[in-house]
């Protein structure tokens, strides 16, 4: 699980280009949008993307996404439950 | 008709040319077939969370209007004209690559949001909060010629009374790729102090961004006056002196009277043949510059062209390294310059101190 939390930041970082942000400067319950990392709908939207190629998870209800992109921590539950890749 | 000023100037390009207390002091020389620009400090120009989705192009262009916008001492202006050759071409790349290699699936929205060509005019606007008119001419080696004359229409009719104009194109990784298997780009590097005298075809590819804020009325820090622009899509060796004499006829101008001529000589040996017929015959007498062996062929190149004969004016000052033939006139008072691409999409842009 560990793991995954680190992959994930790492992926996120990139992926969304967060240039002034490393590693360890996101904690596994920061918010991922609005105060936190600050990140917006074109990224959830990236996200989404990134579950499906990466993990192999559709998200078919995009509501679902509110409370799996709530923070790593939140997303790497998610992720262990339900990738098929 | 009003008359059209350039009231400040900003240009980002393979020299340090950003910083507008300088002009070509210290030149950069390249020995490359493809250059790219000196990079300003984006982050002093661009909020981080804008920028992380912004292509080299777009920080270029953002950047370049901000420093007109700030040496014109404006805070918004009535319309922004763009004129870009390829747009936000690593963009697009970066989007129909991902088509390929993903299979058509898994298209995430950013890179594909940014790939328009009105990309970067439509960031200054969110940028300043100017809610004018907006365009982006893409006409190949006349994208930024396009755009000035647009807002040199507007502003003579006082339809607009500031307009940021500029021209941006960006390197981009296929692109170089495709232009260096058609032989576009030269084959061999080049020393950029010997361009001219590569005697091999093709060109030394660059990118760039150079912004201009056009008004009708004139200010203490005018640079010139922009007194006539015109475009060919296509025009012979043969028909360009006679085509240079009527453009200046109808400006009320003889060859005598153009102190300074901006060439866009870029060192291809099959079509350099344009400015040479002017430079060893019509123009002979002129005092001549050149400039893409210090930023390199793209597009928009010519926007530096401008930015380097409005610099001129200003300063009348011609720095060493774009000096080609001639002596200094001791006045530098009308610019006239030319530029083709391949032969194709001619220019012919004239500038007056004021």
């Amino acid at each position: 699980m560990e793991a995954l939390k680190e992959e994930l930041k790492s992926k996120i970082i990139e992926q969304l280009n967060l240039e002034d942000v490393s590693v360890d400067e996101i904690a596994d319950d920061d918010p991922l949008f609005g105060e936190g990392l600050g990140l917006d709908s074109i990224d959830a939207l990236e996200l989404i993307v990134m579950l499906d190629k990466d993990y192999g998870i559709k998200l078919a209800d995009p509501k679902e996404g509110k409370k799996i992109f709530e923070s790593i921590g939140t997303m790497a539950d998610y992720i262990t439950l339900h990738k098929t890749k | 008709m009003k008359p059209v000023y350039i009231n400040s100037v900003a240009s980002i390009s393979a020299q340090r040319t950003f910083d507008n207390s300088v002009f070509l002091d210290d030149i950069i020389a390249y020995t490359d077939n493809v250059i790219r620009v000196v990079d300003p400090n984006y982050k002093e120009f661009i909020p981080p969370a804008a920028a992380r989705r912004m292509a080299k192009g777009i920080k270029m262009g953002v950047t370049a209007s901000k420093i007109a916008l700030q040496e014109a001492g404006l805070e918004n202006v009535d319309a922004i004209i763009t004129g870009t050759g390829l747009g936000c071409i690593a963009d697009s790349e970066k989007f129909v690559s991902s088509i390929i290699d993903d299979n058509e699936e898994y298209l995430t929205p950013t890179s594909f949001i940014q790939s328009t060509h009105n990309t970067v005019a439509g960031q200054i606007a969110l940028g300043i909060g100017c809610k004018g008119y907006n365009f982006t001419y893409v006409h190949s080696s006349i994208s930024f010629e396009s755009a000035l004359l647009d807002a040199k229409l507007q502003l003579e009719n006082e339809e607009a009374q500031n307009i940021l104009v500029g021209g941006v194109d960006e390197l981009a990784d296929h692109h170089i790729k495709i232009h260096k298997l058609v032989n576009h780009i030269k084959v061999d590097v080049v020393n950029s102090k010997g361009l001219l005298e590569s005697g091999t075809e093709g060109a030394v590819f660059g990118e760039g961004a150079s912004f201009f804020m056009l008004s009708n009325e004139k200010r203490e820090n005018t640079y010139a006056e922009v007194l006539d622009v015109t475009t060919y899509n296509s025009l012979s060796e043969q028909e360009l002196p006679n085509t240079l004499r009527s453009f200046l006829q109808e400006n009320n101008l003889e060859i005598a009277d153009v102190d300074i001529v901006v060439m866009g000589n870029n060192g291809d040996v099959n079509y350099d043949k344009y400015y040479d017929t002017l430079s060893h015959e019509l123009l002979k007498n002129t005092s001549q510059t050149y400039y893409k062996h210090l930023c390199g062929e793209f597009n928009t190149a010519s926007s530096f062209g401008t930015w380097m004969a409005a610099k001129m004016i200003k300063t009348q000052h011609v720095p060493k390294a774009i000096k080609l033939r001639g002596v200094q006139p001791s006045e530098i008072r009308t610019v006239l310059l030319y530029n083709q691409y391949r032969g194709e999409n001619h220019s012919l842009v004239l500038l007056r101190r004021c």
